[in-house]
């Protein structure tokens, strides 16, 4: 079985934009957001539609950035953390772009720039096309966990789910920074049943992704500059390590995760790190597009990775399973420095 | 990979909870609201309720006090150090009450928080009435046979 | 027995019944839901059994302010409702005594979600 897919036509990032609430903006990355607002509401009567709009700030700026008007834009991938993805069509039904929506958990920003540049690279008229991932902390408690004044203790474990969104235009024209492959993962059984320990049930997930991508391609380590994973946090990212050190050893070094890197562990209680589907797709939008655009890193493997689960199965006690979709981003200026 | 090495594996990089210092604060804090309960209990009585209304209207000053705390976003900011500090007095049973209901809010009136407004306070009402009502069977018996037993 | 000495019991015992519950929460898989479910039927165990009432006595609100308190009361109701109506009391006793603080965290709680917005949590 071949899983890695190289893209013939070159499909590009035109532009990119962030948007987050009051932790994000307090957070290393924070000045690097194009827009933050520190109520977390973005005025809006409900968490569920401040997330929506959330999305569709977020989409509005990369348009603007890249000079383009949504007319201009042939399909729309987009994704988020709610039931049926109901954020994504409260938020961007405005912009009246042809639309499918894409549901990876966490994993959804690699899902769906990977759904859209296949989509692209198969279609000649498809030239333009965007990919929006949002995430809500409040929505997402109230969805998952506990009321918002409810009064507990979150376990060391636990991450916190982050208030983002990232939005990508992509164009089918070769550019600074393009998406050279993809690889969609594989569902990984994660097995726990603790909610408050996504990071080390995904761990499995991203790990079978990064062996079977090096295995298959035969790439060396040497050729990439940062294995980004999306939100393992810390108790994820350690697992990873110790199975990269045993099965891909050297491999280990090159790891990074947009989890660890969206808050300040100094200042901010994020336990674990961050979670969420915003956070991948905003630290991707605000860090790593950023550094390929300058040419400062040259080759990247960027995977989201996705715990799969819902309130009810976590109740039931079922095993939150794990997947790691995989896209390999170049930049196509500069040299490494 | 097996889910037993996976597991292992999980729980050799999980950092347990700081169980020594969770305990002092949890110690700390429940055994300053129970002294805030036993206060008020000295005030009632000195103000001339008897043992059993003492006893209820502390109950309800605190829920009062607890629900006033989360409806202002205070409680939580407390809850997070003191964990069963305020979980196992009646205050966590006011602020479970009380945070489902305001966030139940934005899905209505009656189907939001009139039902939501249970998801804590419910098992907790059900099953203490239905130990009562074991209690009440076993006791209403109990006084049945005893004059045979004797 | 002195002020003092029984705001010191009160806080010592008060204490200890939290420490348990915390220990619990750590230590076991239990959930704060669970907990407040399992002190409850705690407390009307304690109470059907004798040993609530001297316990309270010596410590106070120590033993009434959590949930032991609210269990303890529910048996109370039902112990009091049996011996004045017969067997109808195990059904009627217990919600009546606990009648109090069922309705005043309900009603409270209502009243805040009308009074009061949500704000996103922090970190």
């Amino acid at each position: 079985m071949k899983r890695i897919t190289k893209l013939e036509t070159p499909i590009s990032f035109i532009s990119s934009a962030a948007v987050g609430g009051y932790e994000e903006k307090r957070g290393p990355l924070g000045n690097k957001f194009d827009f933050c607002d520190p109520s977390d509401k973005f005025g809006q009567k409900t968490w569920e539609i401040a997330e929506g709009e959330m999305g569709r700030v977020a989409l509005n700026t990369a348009l603007t950035k890249a000079k383009l008007s949504h007319e201009d834009i042939g399909l729309l991938v987009a994704g988020d953390l709610q039931n049926q993805c109901v954020a994504s069509s409260t938020g961007l039904h405005s912009f009246g772009i042809p639309f499918v929506g894409v549901y990876g958990a966490c994993s959804t920003c690699t899902e769906s720039l990977m759904t859209l540049s296949a989509f692209m690279s198969t279609s000649a008229d498809l030239t333009l096309g965007a990919a929006v991932t949002t995430s809500h902390n409040a929505a997402a408690e109230r969805q998952f966990r506990t009321p918002i004044e409810y009064g507990g203790q979150r376990a060391k474990t636990a991450q916190w789910t982050s208030t983002a969104a990232g939005a990508f235009i992509l164009g089918r024209t070769h550019g600074a920074v393009e998406i050279c492959e993809y690889m969609p993962g594989r569902i990984i059984d994660g097995a726990t049943a603790d909610g408050s320990n996504m990071g080390g049930a995904m761990a499995f997930a991203a790990a079978d992704t990064i062996i079977n991508y090096f295995n298959e391609s035969g790439e060396s380590a040497s050729n990439i500059d940062y294995i980004v994973t999306g939100d393992l946090g810390k108790v994820g990212s350690d697992v990873l390590k110790e199975i990269l050190i045993k099965e891909l050893p050297g491999v280990e070094r090159l790891h990074t995760d947009c989890g660890l890197l969206l808050y300040d562990f100094s200042e901010q209680d994020a336990h674990s790190g961050a979670s969420g589907c915003g956070t991948s797709a905003s630290v991707l939008a605000s860090h790593f597009i950023p550094l390929l655009n300058e040419g400062k890193i040259k080759n990247i493997l960027f995977m989201s990775t996705g715990a799969l689960m819902s309130p009810s199965s976590l109740l039931q006690g079922e095993n939150i399973f794990g997947t790691a979709p995989l896209i390999r981003l170049k930049s196509t200026i500069g040299e490494k420095e | 990979m097996d889910n037993k090495t996976k597991k292992e594996l999980i729980i050799k990089h999980s950092p347990g909870s700081t169980i020594l210092k969770n305990s002092i604060l949890a110690f700390i804090i429940g055994g300053v609201v129970c002294s805030i309960g036993e206060g008020l209990l000295m005030l009632y009585s000195y103000l001339g309720a008897d043992k059993k209304t003492a006893g209820t209207l502390v109950t309800i000053s605190l829920i009062f006090i607890a629900s006033f705390l989360t409806a202002i976003g205070v409680f939580d900011k407390i809850a997070r150090y003191a964990g069963a500090g305020t979980l196992v007095p009646v205050t966590g049973f006011s602020n479970a009450v009380t945070s489902q209901a305001m966030d139940a809010k934005s899905e209505g009136c009656v189907l939001g928080v009139g039902s939501k407004i249970f998801t804590v306070a419910g098992p907790v009402i059900l099953f203490g009435l239905l130990s009562g009502v074991i209690y009440g069977i076993i006791f209403y018996f109990w006084n049945m046979i005893l004059p045979f037993i004797n | 027995m002195g002020i003092t000495e029984q705001f010191l019991l009160a806080f010592v015992s008060g204490g200890l019944v939290c420490v348990v519950a915390q220990l619990l929460i750590d230590l076991t898989k239990l959930t704060p839901a669970r907990i407040l479910v399992l002190y409850v039927s705690f407390g009307v165990l304690l109470y059907a059994i004798g040993i609530y009432e001297p316990m309270q006595d010596l410590f106070g609100a120590g033993v009434s302010v959590p949930l032991i308190g609210f269990g303890a009361n529910i048996g109370r109701g039902v112990k009091e409702a049996v011996m004045s109506d017969g067997l109808l009391g195990a059904i009627t006793g217990g919600l009546s005594s606990s009648a109090a603080g069922i309705t005043a965290a309900l009603i409270l709680g209502l009243l805040a979600s009308i009074l009061f917005k949500t704000k996103s949590k922090r970190m």
